[in-house]
């Protein structure tokens, strides 16, 4: 039997019940949202806590996806399986459509979340590649209902760790809506469900047939889940072509920083950076035009 | 013997119809789809106790010394035990099957990760799980020896100091065939084609893992043991050699189990530990290991480094194999094979081909690895041959330049060669090669293939065509040849007929998926008329059946399928004689008729096995010398073993940017002689065909250089699933099995043994155009990505 170390439960009412219990409590509590990654770590017993606040039953407070004039706000508690099914959201951003088929199974996928994604901050992780992609941000409520906005870039702090102190949670991620947008995920793994061995996010904004923006986020090539500005700006500007993207796919390969291990080797995880970068670059700039 | 080729079954759904074979729904699947089944970790006994094992986190390490003492005060914590106290009671080493030793629980030394170190019993699984943590041992870490290639150098770590005087890391030579006529057809063959081949350690990983519930009665000395084995009365046999518990005084029951694959033949320490628990407590105590457990400890499967050398001739006539084996049997050698066969029934690797001579020489070794040896599915290292046979003859071709299939139809054993002795010494007993390779290339359209493949080539497409043939050999024994730990391998068989005519049939083997009580009521139907749904089939508890040894190797049909008939024809010859009696003819009058005894010349009169049933039990009178009662037994000792054999064709297509493979067709045509029920055949096709996706993409059990298990949950050790494999495409021929009463050969590993060398031979084929002749598995997108670079690497 796998089981976790004994530990103590509370299912929180609202947000600011959970940042009290989380402010009472210490370090040594821990939000649980679909509790996908975070049971079998503690079952694994790699992680355990003193106490598991439980805010599932906040999805009223935080499960929704809105679209506001320039930004499109999503609750951090939104799952995955609601993110696959907006027809708002796909029609906006199909890289999340993209992304959330080739996320684990549909059992994960009723459960898991968007925030609980983003602050397990895994290194092979989905979402994050996405967020990072259309140039997301955060909000962080903390203590006393304080709110505070971080850039994707600013809320992966590191391998597992995130902008997201002591007491504070993860409430909304915003996507600024533009013009002239096309996105695309894609994802090599060794099995259906599996860790990407590799994934690439592009979104690319298009101007009079010139890419006004562009962005790519890779996943599991390196200790964080970043974007890569040099492709930013080396396709700023210019119109698309297979040249140019062959260009960015040349500059994901060389910025990455992948490990080799079970799911491949780092030769070709950077191979992958390359060639995925590409094809969802690709894709983006067909789904921009059309 | 005939041979029926078709594409489609012609058998009618037996659900229709009163008796016999054919298709027909499981009748053990309405509590299985209820969730009404009865597993181990169901059964709950008032009082029981929960235990919980201590592992070793390393691969070698000296125990300097274990202090349980913050465990035993660890809340409803009722025991703490450790090698040193079972070492008191000689309890601390138990015999493998292979006739080695194992500890139960570890006292000098800890010789895997995840070997057995300590136990807790608490009052419930959470205690016992929490106490493990306060265990506090310390370990000496000693260098591990992980690879295999390297377990014989001088100066390298004595893994086995527990033997007497060894020195080395040598577990066993075995050799089989002629060398120095082997050398001779070498010597003057045009072509010799030589490939180094690796089978990577995989885990049969079934649905279920392994458990016990120990409860021993201490007033009247009795042992019930539920418990996860495949194989119940050996097991019983084990527990009253080794524990010095009277054989009678022991039952073991194994109740539904969630898959076995070869994972549930052994004895494990967690099931010696729970009996030991159990007396010390005398409260009952169950013990489930969690999946962790399961994956770094019980019994692996294949792990053979091979070289092998196949010398033809310039037109494609295949001379001789030769074959050169280190096999990694890890810390002990737990194999689970007839004694006799230390390497399994590797020596059929001369494949289904009429050659002149063959040679296989095998060195086994220890290392710091979890034992096991013959596990998954594999008919006793079956799989192991039939990839290296399979893989070599691809390479012969691409060496040839001549198409695998043309290359394969020309060096059948033909039809009339049978019963064939092979260069090995195995008598196959029946086949009919060429009808069953044509079939599959039919329905795949081979030749239209071929010609996709040449047009997608041009485009720079990689798309292959892999084909595996292989002959099985099932059915262990004789008793005579084959033996586990002094047991024959031969099976009992009892049948009892009611007086209202619905029967009851004590089988030795026991299911773990297989369908058993479909498919034994079945051959009891077919030979006695009987319905099958008025047939009870009881398996599974040493109890309630006869003696026999237990469904691995494809057995259960060829050994105790046999016994089944042949009780059922035995009662049959009972109620003949008293149905002449009934019907005042004598028996020589009477002809049956499936379900009743008739007249000859008067089919008017006759009676049914149902009246006979009721008269044998009834007031009438019996002929003279009948006594009551319709029921019988028998011990089946099979006289060889059965040889079904298969030609599979797989299609693979693979995505030249990312070395992705698809499997996109998968044609599987199997000869397990005559058909019982086709459905659960093609289910027992279909889940094989799926472990062979598995092992050929991405199954294997790695080590780092520290002998850390590295595929220690699923997320690690990766399982296919729906979406990896393809809508499987089922042919057979029949080529009844000369030896058996009914002519079945036994259908369970085929799939398993027969897929893994198509797939890889697709995956090969798909990347000629890369020069590449090998690769091995597991062929995940990188070792694709790497052989299309040059780069194909062993994966250990």
């Amino acid at each position: 039997m796998q089981v976790p170390a004994p530990f103590e439960y509370e299912r929180a009412t609202s947000v600011d019940h959970a940042i009290s219990l989380m402010e009472r409590l210490g370090s040594t509590s821990r939000l649980i949202a679909g509790g996908h990654s975070l049971l079998p770590m503690m079952k694994l017993r790699l992680a355990s806590f003193d106490y598991l606040i439980d805010i599932n039953d906040l999805h009223d407070e935080l499960g929704y996806i809105e679209a506001g004039p320039g930004e499109m706000r999503i609750g951090a508690l939104t799952r995955h399986r609601e993110l696959l099914e907006s027809a708002t959201l796909t029609a906006a951003f199909p890289i999340f459509a993209d992304a959330e088929r080739v996320i684990a199974d549909p059992v994960v996928r009723n459960r898991g979340t968007l925030g609980g994604s983003l602050c397990q901050a895994d290194p092979s992780e989905d979402l994050s590649a996405v967020c990072t992609a259309l140039d997301a941000s955060c909000v962080i409520r903390g203590p006393g209902g304080a709110e505070r906005l971080v850039s994707m870039e600013e809320f992966h702090v590191g391998p597992y760790e995130t902008a997201v102190g002591d007491g504070e949670i993860l409430v909304e991620i915003r996507l600024p809506v533009r013009p002239g947008c096309g996105s695309a995920y894609e994802k090599v793994e060794r099995r259906a469900g599996d860790w990407a061995v590799v994934s690439a996010g592009a979104a690319v904004w298009l101007d009079g047939g010139v890419i006004s923006d562009a962005r790519v986020g890779l996943a599991a090539v390196g200790p964080n889940t970043t974007g890569i500005p040099e492709i930013s700006a080396a396709l700023r500007g210019q119109e698309p072509s297979e040249s140019l993207f062959e260009q960015a796919g040349a500059i994901a390969a060389r910025s990455c920083d992948p490990a080799t291990d079970q799911r491949g080797s780092a030769d070709y995880k950077r191979h992958l950076a390359d060639e995925l970068t590409r094809r969802t670059l690709r894709r983006a700039v067909e789904r921009a035009r059309s | 013997m005939t041979t029926v080729h078709e594409r489609v079954d012609t058998f009618h759904d037996n659900d229709q119809k009163p008796v016999g074979y054919g298709r027909m729904l499981r009748k053990e699947d309405p509590r299985f789809v209820r969730g009404r089944g009865r597993f181990v970790d169901d059964i709950r006994l008032p009082g029981m106790l929960h235990l919980a094992i201590l592992r070793s986190p390393v691969a070698h390490a000296r125990i300097l010394s274990i202090d349980t003492s913050a465990a035993e005060a660890s809340p409803g914590v009722k025991a703490v035990v450790t090698g040193a106290m079972l070492a008191e009671q000689g309890l601390a080493w138990m015999p493998t099957l292979s006739n080695d030793v194992q500890a139960v629980l570890a006292t000098d030394k800890v010789r895997f990760q995840g070997q057995e170190v300590a136990f807790v019993v608490a009052e419930d699984g959470y205690a016992a799980r929490d106490a493990l943590e306060l265990i506090d041992v310390e370990y000496d870490v000693l260098d591990p020896v992980v690879d295999a290639r390297r377990a014989l150098e001088p100066g390298a770590p004595v893994i086995r100091d527990d033997l007497e005087g060894k020195t080395d890391n040598h577990c066993f030579d075995w050799e089989t065939g002629d060398e120095a006529a082997t050398a001779a057809v070498f010597a003057r063959a045009d072509v010799v084609v030589s490939q180094d081949l690796v089978y990577p350690r995989v885990h049969p990983a079934p649905m279920e893992t392994c458990g016990a519930v120990a409860d021993f009665d201490a007033v009247d000395g009795k042992l019930r043991l539920w418990s996860t084995t495949q194989a119940p009365h050996a097991h019983r046999t084990l527990y009253a050699l080794v524990a010095g518990i009277p054989e009678h005084k022991i039952q073991v029951i194994s109740p539904d189990i969630g898959g076995g694959f070869g994972n549930k033949v052994p004895i494990y320490p967690g099931y010696v530990c729970a009996i030991v628990a159990s007396i010390v407590t005398g409260k009952p105590v169950k013990w489930m290991e969690d999946r962790s457990e399961n994956l770094i400890s019980t019994g692996f499967a294949r792990d053979y480094i091979m070289r092998g050398e196949i010398a033809a001739t310039r037109d494609g006539r295949i001379l001789a194999i030769r074959t050169n084996v280190l096999a990694d049997h890890g810390a002990f050698n737990g194999t689970a094979a007839p004694v006799k066969y230390p390497a399994g029934f590797f020596g059929v690797f001369t494949g289904s081909y009429d050659i002149e001579a063959a040679y296989c020489k095998m060195t086994a070794v220890f290392t710091n690895k979890a034992p096991g040896g013959v596990a998954y599915a594999c008919s006793f290292r079956i799989t192991e041959a039939v990839y290296l046979v399979e893989r070599i003859v691809d390479c012969l071709a691409d060496e040839l330049g001549m198409d695998p299939a043309e290359l394969r139809l020309k060096n059948f054993i033909r039809p009339e060669q049978f019963p064939y002795t092979t260069k090995t010494g195995w008598v196959y007993d029946s086949g009919d090669y060429e009808p069953t390779m044509r079939l599959a290339m039919e329905m795949a359209g081979y030749a239209d293939l071929r010609r996709e493949q040449q047009e997608k080539r041009a485009r720079g497409e990689l798309m292959g065509i892999g084909i595996a043939f292989f002959t099985e050999a099932v059915g262990a024994g004789p008793r005579k040849n084959m033996d586990i730990l002094g047991l024959g391998m031969a099976d009992g068989c009892e049948l009892r007929v009611h007086p209202t005519g619905k029967a009851v049939v004590r089988l030795s083997v026991q299911s773990q998926g297989q369908g058993h009580e479909t498919t034994f009521a079945q051959i009891v139907a077919e030979e006695i008329g009987i319905p099958p749904d008025d047939i009870d089939v009881v398996h599974g508890d040493t109890d309630n059946t006869p003696f026999g040894l237990g469904t691995y190797g494809s057995r259960s049909t060829p050994v105790s399928g046999a016994a089944a008939a042949l009780v059922a024809r035995k009662v049959r010859d009972k109620a003949r004689i008293i149905a002449s009696g009934m019907l005042e003819v004598s028996v020589a009058d009477l002809e049956w008729d499936k379900g009743s005894f008739r007249v000859k010349g008067d089919p008017g009169k006759s009676v049914t096995i149902q009246d006979v049933a009721m008269r044998a039990h009834g007031a009438g009178d019996l002929p003279e010398g009948v006594e009551g009662g319709l029921e019988a037994q028998i011990c089946y000792n099979p006289s060889n073993l059965t040889y079904p054999h298969g030609a599979y064709i797989c299609v693979v297509d693979i995505d030249p940017g990312t070395a992705q493979v698809k499997v996109r067709r998968f044609i599987a045509v199997d000869d397990c002689g005559t058909r019982i029920n086709p459905m659960i055949i093609e289910g027992q096709v279909h889940g094989g065909l799926a472990d062979g996706v598995g092992m050929a993409l991405m199954e294997m059990i790695a080590f780092d250089e520290d002998g850390n298990c590295l595929g220690a949950s699923l997320m690690d050790y990766l399982l296919p699933t729906a979406l990896e494999v393809p809508d499987w495409e089922t042919g057979f021929t029949v080529t009844p099995s000369p030896h058996h009463p009914i002519g079945a050969k036994g259908v369970g590993e085929s799939a398993t043994v027969g897929s893994p060398p198509a797939i890889v031979n697709a995956i090969v084929d798909a990347l000629e155009p890369f020069g590449v002749r090998h690769a091995d598995m597991p062929l995940t997108p990188s070792r694709v990505w790497d052989a299309m670079r040059g780069n194909a690497r062993p994966p250990i």
